[in-house]
């Protein structure tokens, strides 16, 4: 892994000879393309079955095949779910990258390594295990072209030994990994057994970390929140999905038709309830999805960065011509190209105001697995009920990697279709005009073709309250503020933010999306480690609710830690506070490319508050 | 400045099948330039509509941005539309149609809005043979900023100001048949019979329908040594022949010198005619068609008329094999799955 800092002289405690129960990190470093997903998913499975709360992280390269890879599993007692920013165990089965992976580890760390890479003298504050992979691959696995695939489960078995992973949880998960891959199954099942046997018979015991059976994934799920995201759209009645490939978004469609084939099929003819294009680029996606939306459908795209930058001239026309679709972002690093395969909180600013001329958008914000289905259902209702775009903004660590999830709940509200005209509404009306703000919340009634209502010119050009082309001034600038008038009541229908006032505090911390779990164990090290209490609160969505400024009144300073360079959710926060309240704020910022984690937040925050 | 008014009630008092006048298929008045092309086609959508006897309230027209673009407020002031961004009308129209497929989509774009900066989602469009009626009107310029040379200018025409175009035009019917489109035509706004003819037979295609119509722009356009004006269309126009157009509805027994008429029965049981068409002419006949559009072009030709057709091929919307009733219109027990599926997925996950 790339050296993220210079900061290497953590205390250390794991020189003491006390074991180190469900509370470590494993990094697997390979070269992608390697096959080693398998292996890895089998570690993390195991430790679920365990009932040890997991997490997994896929740091990998915008690459098919031949770039470092690696692979971070997190075990913790805690249930921090977080990235952990120490490595306390290495597996190194990259030629390219060991020495430096080696060199980067703290003292303590143990390494598993392949034998041939001799990496035992480069440093004498780790514990070393050498693995003689080749050589034991081969007996296991005959064919010699099928060896790279299952050579990785070797160092399965060996951490089934040293750490105490039991072999019935790995075998069994194995099969849960490979399915009815009969032979598959049995050449892993091998190499696993050749790694076990090893590590007995060579490699004695003598690094700190181990496991120990626990109860806390009982009744959970492993998912990757795209998936979260997929179903939270089927359930929501998703009728029209349009999107283009790109990383780190295109799991949410691909698992999205894969479960649509399976649940929303017509029962009597085995028709489609949907309809999912692949797009010839994001320009069409959203202009389908906002076709689709236009004409009555439950509609979206999900995309990334480059896509979103591709989407604001149509994302600004549904604002204005006020047409629901959701959009799903999944944010990655980085202006341009970036680093597509890393992960960012890099699109607030720009999403929340997509496009030219005034425009403001709603975006829901989830920080988990759980809340990426709830949000995701919940923004389908927003966009009908709001009659424009609404985002989901999650990210690359919430969406391609592994999380431990409670079960989804099924939805106990029927869908919200919003305002839309039928004939006893347009009887009570007397007239209808597309954009009359009959009910004064800034939602007008809106038709939709084929539904028998009257119809109405849907155009992106100015228009009056009938959606005549007008360019009156003041047809102009009251259409502008009925929308802002729209967007103030938007304040009331949104998630509130997730609040958690600790008295005694006299700071509080801000965040959202994926840093809520840095965020979550950093205060538990900012409480436990320096004495320093602090209040949280968790924005879920923009815009805000009135809490958050009751909140920041509460506290004298208040961090806002987020993953980008420029702040960019503290510089939506000030539009809406008061300069008192802006002088509280504080940032908070991580962007390197990997998720967040909760010592860099603990460390930032004990500087700004001893400067 | 609020620019549609009703236009003036139309003379005539016949009726068509739905019991509907005429005047039941206009539109808002023009506000393009006296003798511009477009309003010439916008008539004929009139017409056509009213003739074929279509519910104007289950068409939807969409448009993008430009002179043509504006010209859906025009006609069908019962119908709903979209008048979406510069290039986008082709995605808009493609996501209204898969939410709802009984309606008929009209779409009208211009030579700059297809061929510049929607030429994109154009092609796909052939591609993806989704069912709609896509007019170019073809005036060779941008009109609404004043002029500029379009992507379907003439190598060597002139614009008003005596710039030359040194680049070889986008022919948009070749790249439509190419592409898949299943209903290609060209004709010229006019040329009233032909278009009315195109139209009609356009309203009866289960598919993409592509229309390009020259169109001249009166303003900037429609000078010597242009090849998009009234003047050099009118002598370089070379008709296939005469089209006829019988709906499914009409029982006209035609009958014609055999040899020398081609018919092409189409989905809905309607038929079209071509009368006198060149020799061996066939429209459904991918090479044929190519063939004639490089030929004519090379002489400064247009060649106009029913160019290409395949009547039978599936639709889009067939091809995803939707349910018969509107994706938009499905009630929520056929939209959200039940709690037992929710359930097998998470069972999947534990």
């Amino acid at each position: 892994m790339p050296p993220e800092d210079a900061d290497r002289d953590r205390p250390q405690d794991s020189a003491s000879p006390a074991q180190v129960i469900n509370d470590f990190s494993i990094q697997v470093a390979t070269v992608n393309g390697s096959g080693s997903q398998t292996a890895n998913l089998v570690l993390i499975r195991s430790l679920f079955q365990m009932g040890i709360p997991v997490s997994g992280k896929n740091l990998f390269p915008s690459n098919i095949a031949g770039l470092p890879t690696w692979y971070t599993i997190r075990a913790s007692k805690h249930g921090y779910l977080g990235r952990k920013k120490e490595i306390d165990l290495l597996v190194a089965m990259n030629p390219e990258t060991a020495k430096e992976d080696v060199l980067a580890l703290d003292a303590g760390a143990a390494v598993i390594y392949d034998e041939p890479l001799r990496l035992q003298d480069l440093r004498s504050d780790l514990t070393f295990y050498p693995v003689p992979f080749d050589k034991l691959v081969a007996p296991v696995c005959p064919d010699a072209k099928l060896r790279r695939l299952v050579r990785n489960m070797i160092y399965d078995g060996a951490l089934s030994k040293l750490l105490g992973i039991e072999m019935a949880e790995m075998e069994h998960a194995l099969g849960r990994q490979l399915g009815r891959k009969a032979r598959a199954v049995a050449l892993n099942l091998a190499a696993l057994k050749a790694g076990y046997d090893f590590a007995a018979a060579s490699l004695p015991k003598r690094d700190p970390f181990c496991v120990e059976r626990m109860n806390a994934t009982q009744g959970k799920i492993l998912i990757e929140a795209n998936a979260a995201v997929a179903i939270g759209a089927m359930m929501a009645g998703v009728t029209v999905v349009t999107w283009y490939p790109i990383t780190p978004s295109s799991t949410v469609c691909e698992t999205l038709i894969e479960y649509m084939k399976q649940y929303r099929l017509d029962k009597e003819s085995g028709k489609a309830t949907f309809a999912i294009v692949q797009a010839e680029d994001e320009l069409a996606s959203i202009g389908m999805a906002l076709g689709a939306g236009w004409a009555g459908a439950r509609s979206m795209t999900a995309t990334s960065g480059p896509g979103l930058s591709l989407m604001s001239e149509l994302t600004g026309l549904g604002y204005y011509t006020e047409v629901p679709a959701v959009i799903i972002d999944v944010q990655r690093l980085g202006p341009s190209t970036g680093l597509p395969t890393r992960t960012a909180q890099g699109d607030i600013l720009s999403a929340a105001v997509l496009s030219h001329g005034d425009t403001r958008h709603i975006m829901l914000i989830p920080h988990s697995a759980e809340e990426c289905y709830e949000l995701t259902m919940t923004a389908f209702d927003l966009a009908e009920r709001f009659q424009t775009p609404v985002f989901v903004m999650t990210d690359l660590d919430l969406g391609m990697n592994t999380w431990v999830s409670d079960v989804f709940t099924y939805p106990d509200r029927p869908l919200d279709r919003g305002k839309r005209l039928d004939a006893e509404t347009l009887k009570r009306l007397g007239e209808w005009g597309r954009y009359v703000d009959v009910d004064g919340d800034g939602i007008a009634y809106r038709s939709v073709p084929g539904d028998g209502m009257p119809a109405y010119f849907n155009r992106g050009s100015g228009h009056n309250t009938r959606g005549q082309y007008s360019e009156r001034p003041d047809d102009y600038r009251n259409n502008l503020d009925r929308l802002a008038r729209k967007f103030e009541t938007a304040r009331q229908w949104v998630p509130r933010e997730a609040v958690d006032v600790d008295p005694e505090a006299e700071i509080a911390l801000i965040a959202y999306g994926s840093s809520h779990w840095a965020v979550e164990e950093a205060r538990d090290q900012l409480r436990d480690e320096a004495g320093v209490r602090t209040s949280y609160m968790r924005l879920r969505a923009y815009p805000f609710t009135t809490e958050v400024e009751r909140f920041i009144d509460r506290h004298t300073r208040v961090y806002v830690v987020e993953q980008n360079r420029d702040a960019q959710m503290l510089s939506l926060l000030k539009l809406d506070l008061t300069p008192g309240q802006v002088g509280k704020l504080r940032s908070v910022l991580y962007y390197t490319g990997l998720p967040i984690d909760a010592r860099s937040v603990t460390d930032e925050v004990l500087a700004q508050e001893r400067a | 400045m609020t620019t549609e008014t009703p236009a003036a009630p139309a003379p005539g008092r016949k009726l068509n099948r739905l019991n509907l006048d005429v005047q039941s298929y206009r539109g808002g008045k023009s506000t393009l330039c006296a003798g511009c092309g477009h309003n010439a086609i916008s008539e004929r959508i009139v017409e056509a509509y009213f003739e074929m006897g279509i519910d104007p309230t289950g068409v939807i027209k969409l448009s993008g941005i430009g002179c043509s673009s504006k010209s859906p407020a025009y006609f069908l002031g019962t119908s709903h539309a979209f008048n979406a961004a510069h290039g986008r009308m082709a995605a808009v129209a493609t996501g209204a149609v898969l939410a709802n497929k009984q309606l008929r989509a009209l779409g009208v774009s211009g030579d700059g809005d297809t061929s510049a900066i929607g030429a994109g989602h154009f092609v796909h469009l052939m591609r993806r043979n989704v069912p709609m009626i896509y007019i170019v009107e073809n005036n060779g310029c941008y009109g609404l900023t004043k002029g500029q040379i379009s992507p379907t200018a003439d190598l060597g025409s002139t614009l008003k100001n005596g710039v030359v175009n040194d680049l070889p035009p986008m022919d948009l019917c070749a790249l439509a048949i190419q592409l898949g489109a299943t209903f290609v035509a060209r004709s010229f706004s006019g040329d009233k019979k032909q278009l009315a003819s195109l139209l009609k037979a356009a309203i009866a295609h289960r598919g993409t329908v592509l229309l390009d119509v020259i169109s001249p722009c009166v303003t900037f356009n429609d000078h010597e040594g242009s090849t998009k004006s009234y003047a050099y269309v009118k002598e370089h126009d070379d008709p296939l022949g005469e089209i006829l157009f019988v709906p499914y509805f009409d029982d006209i027994v035609v009958d014609y010198e055999p040899g020398t008429t081609k018919e092409v029965k189409l989905h809905d049981g309607s038929r079209v005619y071509l009368k006198k068409i060149e020799e061996g002419y066939n429209p459904q006949d991918k090479l044929a068609a190519l063939s004639l559009l490089d030929e004519t072009a090379r002489k400064g030709e247009f060649a106009t008329g029913l160019l290409y057709i395949e009547p039978d091929r599936r639709s889009f919307t067939d091809l995803l094999n939707l349910v018969d009733q509107p994706l938009s219109m499905l009630p929520e027990e056929a939209l959200r799955p039940s709690r037992e599926a929710l359930e097998q997925i998470m069972e999947r996950l534990r």
